[in-house]
């Protein structure tokens, strides 16, 4: 074999970890040592307890430092562990990281393998895959990619404006989009908060005003993201901002013309249905940006082409109308992204068993949010749809969660914002019966337990029992006219019919519709519940797999709003992190094509997911994006010519790996 | 339109009306209907009881049958037939011991089955394969003015479930707009009617039809339809006993669905074995238009 | 009839109950029961049952054996479906009432009701003549509950009046057949 005369240049230090009993419990770590003593190049092999630990380190620093060793092999756990850590351990004491490699003794063997003397075998092949790689090595540099300082925002809920706000107060530029006429999201919608009962419109309109007055912000409201391209540091993002019809900068927001338009009764989307908005509207009084906006399938001029009154432009005294506008795309350079889009409520009419949409008087949680909301459709007032006070009010738990048959996931919120409600019938309606039909109460953040004993307090009926069906079948006179809630009462073991006059479904949150289209423009994936992918579970809910691109919010998992708040921070500092530097470096294990071996015969080009490679018409070749390049490998294995490699795993690398571990 | 046809053993015994209004409508409608030789009783729920496997073997020796009669789908007019004979397919896909087992039973008694015949329910035939606009094409006497509720039971559309939805279906109440006639909405239109249980344990099968009868009764239905021979017994059947329980005094018509299909189709009360049922049906009779 | 006395019973049986369930098709479901009761509050019969079916798998799952096969439960069930279909944990309920009653009847361990009496002559007929015969299986029944034939003396003499209760069973040709296919498959069942 040629690659026999390399060893003899460099020289290999090999270290053995023990893990505790995780490696050493099963493999012979002293056997192993012994052997790769004795292997070709290799001048020191040494085993430690705890080879990731200062002291674990030090041995490899100190043999670079005082042995002169050319490479280095750390035969322990995985690289997605400590392969960092060791990498940075050789460049503190000079050898460059990249003439490091990990072999993993541990996930791939000693975890993995049964019998010692099999898993003793395993590991000094796995080893010697390594000991034989190394010679083989080059020493690489991150690359270092200019950064766009700006930032943008998808999604202007509580979590957007979070982020954008810690963003532009830290003096950097921040675009914020949002898909509806104005900022607010969810949480305006609500009443009160839990468990503080603070007012949501008046804790979060202070930071709604700071937004759209800040100097650093460009909001971009009603308008939505429809491709993203680039790469870490240098994103170039379309935008599509829409045509509200109405010119935005003569626009004050004066509302004279939602009380002209002869379209009165279309469905209000920000009442959930309960009241009415005109076919130009302001969404509601407290909106950013105050500008109307003008619903181009409900207004008779832009859907049939003419309206007789035109009374909107009447009474508009700006003159702000504009029939004739149109969409609008641009395109915005950015170095960083959030995406923050949110949630849905589960749609109701999937639970069928419960009436929603068939029986009176069944509402959902965001509907019962604006009813008793004082600025809502009934301007605060708890009532049927008779328009009398309810006597009696059912909450039903686990609507569509927690179910094989619509969304496993418990959607954290709903035991809460369900106490919430007893709370706030009970203040406007002191008289009203209220059940609240838990399966767990689940109270477990700060001041929620606190929270549930004073409703126990407040005279709630707490029953333990998933709702079987809500029903108009009277059985009994008392029940007549009213809505029957049927449910095991688990810790009586009696099934109890409740006629009630009122049903609240605490509907878990979902998915927004179209989550899984969006995070492939954004370019990560969606987990199994449907949410956006985030890049680690535990240690890395805000970022995501691309790198610059981060998440926020319940569009990630649904939350409360002290924990989105808090994520939003984050992602605010993990976007801080990056485009407060003028470069970001990364990393070099990436494609490399030799333009003197390459054919210009654009396979490579197509075949690439990230869209990293791009063909250089002048030259005839296929050249590599080197900040897009992700390393992943597609194009070596597709190139007929065998032309592109990827550096750190080059072909010589590969095969060297492999003839060490057939050798021993 | 041709399908093998399993009758059940009501079909010759409390159903027999359902049989003979089957076939009518069945011809009328240009569906030809091959019943299979010599079927056994498909276990129904009481078979199940007491020995499982046993059970999806004589079944299975029903599907058997009609494998052998040709490539058609099956098709039958009882809920728990169409169950039971589904559900044996449904196991037989998912397990393959199971069904390695089932077919070398019927391996030993001169039968083959590959486990791939679809079993249907005749409202699924009717509304899907036939069609509404082709059933509201053949009517003659369209039953203006008459409110039927229509009564689906549980096994129709439960726990199979492919053709209506589990707890509101509502193929029969599109087929009774189909005939011209008036659909009532009751909150019992798919709840249990009690099957076996008026024998065993009449009480529970007789509230469940009593708040049946009355919700029907109180929304103003004139006739209640149902797709079960089981369902037809409890509620028309044991009616006068309901009201002996309850101190009511129903006197509900009700018939099968096929019956009311026919009567629009212009087929006569004759044909449909109209003449069987216990509680009168002359006041539907005459609301058929002359 | 025999009846659990002992630990020994309870113990041995409660094993093999309980892999009995979980040896159902999708009867290893029953881990994931939350015990939420949304099965019961559906049940049309759950008002009379001893029971609750929740209440059912708890007992299982807990061993108390006892209380699951002299209670009443699988026997009032309806086979409405209801409970599997809005169950959130997929568990098959109607299927594993029909085990519970197998098992009973395997074991001997009945609640005394007439339920159990019915199925089983239902199928004695079904066996015999390869199909059901309704006079038979109420006269058979009467047999056992002599009230029953008075409740429903006057209803049966209609029913017959207008043919719709044929006096004499049907009989069908390949009863070797069905012979054959439960032959095999007891002696599979054996097995298991």
């Amino acid at each position: 074999m040629s690659q026999n005369g390399s060893h003899r240049k460099e020289k290999i230090g090999v270290y053995v970890c023990h893990c505790g009993s995780n490696i050493a419990g099963k493999v012979d770590v002293p056997a192993v040592v012994e052997w790769a003593a004795s292997q070709p190049g290799v001048v020191v092999a040494r085993e430690y307890k705890y080879m990731c630990s200062d002291p674990g380190q030090d041995l490899i620093k100190n043999d670079i430092k005082e042995l002169g060793i050319t490479r280095a092999v750390v035969a322990a756990c995985s690289p997605t562990m400590h392969e960092p850590t060791f990498r940075k351990a050789a460049a503190d004491a000079g050898l460059n990281p990249f003439l490091l490699q990990m072999a993993n003794i541990r996930e791939h063997c000693s975890w993995v393998t049964e019998d010692p003397v099999a898993a003793t075998d395993k590991a000094k092949r796995i080893l010697g895959a390594q000991i034989h790689r190394l010679p083989f090595n080059e020493p690489l540099d991150s690359i270092a990619v200019d950064v766009n300082p700006d930032v943008l925002v998808v999604g202007g809920g509580i979590a957007g404006i979070e982020a954008a706000l810690k963003l532009a107060e830290a003096g950097k530029h921040v675009y914020m989009v949002e898909r509806n006429p104005s900022i607010g999201g969810h949480m305006a919608m609500f009443d009160k908060t839990f468990p503080t009962l603070d007012c949501a419109a008046c804790i979060l309109t202070p930071k709604m005003s700071a937004l759209g007055k800040h100097p650093n912000i460009t909001l971009m409201a009603y308008s939505e993201v429809t491709k993203v391209d680039g790469y870490v540091g240098n994103f170039t993002v379309r935008v599509k901002k829409k045509a509200r019809y109405v010119n935005t900068d003569s626009c004050t927001g004066c509302g004279a013309c939602q009380e002209a338009c002869v379209v009165r009764k279309v469905k209000s989307e920000f009442d959930q249905g309960l009241g009415y908005r005109s076919a130009i509207y302001i969404p509601f009084p407290q909106a950013v940006p105050l500008r109307a906006t003008i619903d181009p399938e409900k207004c008779l001029m832009l859907s049939r082409g003419k309206c007789k009154q035109q009374s909107c432009v009447e009474a508009c005294g700006p003159q702000a109308i504009d029939f004739g506008q149109k969409d609008e795309e641009i395109e915005l350079p950015v170095g960083a992204i959030i995406v923050a889009t949110g949630f849905e409520l589960f749609d109701c009419k999937n639970e069928s068993t419960y009436g929603y949409g068939r029986l009176d008087n069944v509402i959902t949680s965001l509907e019962f949010e604006r009813l008793s909301n004082a600025s809502g459709p009934t301007g605060g007032r708890i009532v049927m749809k008779n328009g009398e006070a309810p006597k009696s009010v059912a909450i039903l738990h686990c609507v569509g969660s927690r179910s094989e048959n619509h969304q496993e996931f418990c959607s954290r919120v709903c035991c809460m914002y369900s106490l919430k409600f007893a709370h706030l019938i009970k203040e406007h309606l002191p008289e009203t019966e209220i059940y609240e039909l838990y399966i767990d109460m689940r109270a477990n953040g700060k001041g929620y337990e606190e929270f549930y004993k004073r409703l126990m307090n407040e005279g709630v009926n707490f029953i333990r029992g998933r709702a079987a069906e809500v029903t108009e079948l009277a059985i009994t006179h008392e029940e007549e006219g009213k809505l029957i809630v049927k449910a095991e009462d688990t810790l009586l073991g009696v099934v109890r019919r409740l006629p009630v006059d009122m049903v609240i479904l605490s509907a878990g949150l979902s998915p927004q519709h179209d989550a899984k289209e969006v995070s492939q423009i954004f370019g990560f994936g969606c987990s199994a519940s449907g949410f956006y992918l985030e890049r680690h579970p535990k240690l890395e809910p805000v970022s995501t797999v691309t790198d610059g691109i981060f998440i926020c919010g319940a569009c990630q998992f649904p939350k409360d709003i002290p924990d989105t708040v808090a994520q939003a921070g984050a992602a605010a500092a993990g976007a801080l992190t990056l485009v407060n530097n003028a470069t970001v470096k990364v990393e070099p294990t990436i494609s490399y094509i030799d333009p003197e071996k390459c054919s210009g015969c654009h396979i490579c080009v197509g075949l690439c997911p990230h869209a990293a490679i791009r063909f250089n018409e002048e030259k005839g070749v296929a050249e590599v994006i080197e900040a897009a390049c992700k390393g992943c490998g597609v194009c070596v294995a597709a190139c007929g010519s065998g032309v592109p490699q990827q550096r750190g795993y080059l072909d010589a690398q590969i095969f060297a790996e492999i003839e060490g571990a057939l050798a021993v | 339109m041709k399908y093998s046809y399993y009758p059940g053993c009501s079909a010759e015994a409390t159903a027999v009306a359902y049989d003979v209004s089957t076939r009518a409508v069945c011809d009328r409608l240009g569906v030809e209907l091959v019943e299979l030789p010599d079927w056994n009783c498909c276990g129904s729920t009481s078979y199940f009881s007491v020995r499982e496997l046993r059970s999806f073997g004589i079944s299975a020796r029903n599907l058997a049958i009609a494998q052998e009669l040709g490539d058609m789908d099956l098709v039958t007019t009882c809920n728990s037939c169409y169950t039971v004979l589904a559900k044996t397919n449904r196991y037989m896909a998912d397990n393959a011991e199971l069904k390695a087992d089932i077919v070398e039973a019927l391996n030993r008694a001169g039968r083959h089955y590959d486990g791939n015949v679809n079993v249907r329910h005749l409202v699924d035939v009717l509304v899907n394969d036939v069609g509404y606009d082709a059933v509201k094409a053949k009517v003659t006497k369209p039953l203006a003015g008459l409110k039927v509720a229509p009564y689906y039971g549980c096994q129709l559309s439960r726990p199979i479930g492919t053709f209506d939805d589990p707890e509101f279906p509502m193929t029969l109440d599109r087929l009774v707009e189909t005939v011209g006639a008036t659909p009532v909405d009751y909150p019992c239109k798919s709840k249990c009617c009690g099957g076996m249980m008026m024998l065993t344990k009449e009480e529970a099968a007789l509230r469940l039809c009593f708040e049946l009868l009355k919700t029907a009764s109180d929304r103003e239905a004139d006739v209640i339809i149902t797709a079960c021979p089981l369902c037809e017994m409890n509620v028309e059947a044991y009616q006068p006993m309901v009201n002996k329980q309850y101190g009511t005094h129903f006197r509900i018509p009700v018939m099968y669905f096929t019956q009311l299909l026919g009567l629009a189709l212009g087929i006569s009360a004759k044909d449909l074995a109209l003449d069987k049922q216990v509680v009168p049906v002359d006041k539907v009779l005459s609301a058929v238009p002359a | 009839m025999a009846q659990l006395v002992t630990k020994e019973d309870v113990s041995r049986l409660h094993k093999v109950f309980l892999e009995d369930m979980y040896s159902i098709p999708g009867g290893e479901k029953l881990k994931l029961c939350q015990q939420c009761g949304a099965c019961s509050g559906s049940c049309p019969t759950s008002y009379l049952m001893d029971y609750t079916p929740r209440e059912i798998i708890a007992s299982l799952r807990a061993g108390m054996l006892d209380k699951v096969v002299h209670s009443n439960t699988m026997w009032m069930c309806s086979s409405c479906y209801l409970c599997t279909v809005r169950c959130p944990a997929g568990i098959k309920l109607t299927d594993m009432m029909y085990e519970l009653k197998r098992l009973a009847i395997k074991y001997g361990l009945t609640d005394g009701s007439k339920n159990p009496t019915m199925t089983k002559i239902f199928v004695d007929n079904v066996d015999t003549y390869g199909r059901n015969w309704e006079v038979g299986l109420i006269g058979k029944f009467s047999l056992r509950h002599p009230s029953v034939p008075f409740k429903f003396m006057s209803m049966g003499l209609k029913l017959i009046a207008k043919g719709r209760l044929p006096l004499r069973p049907k009989s069908i040709k390949g009863r070797d057949e069905l012979a054959a296919v439960t032959s095999f498959l007891d002696s599979k069942e054996a097995v298991q």
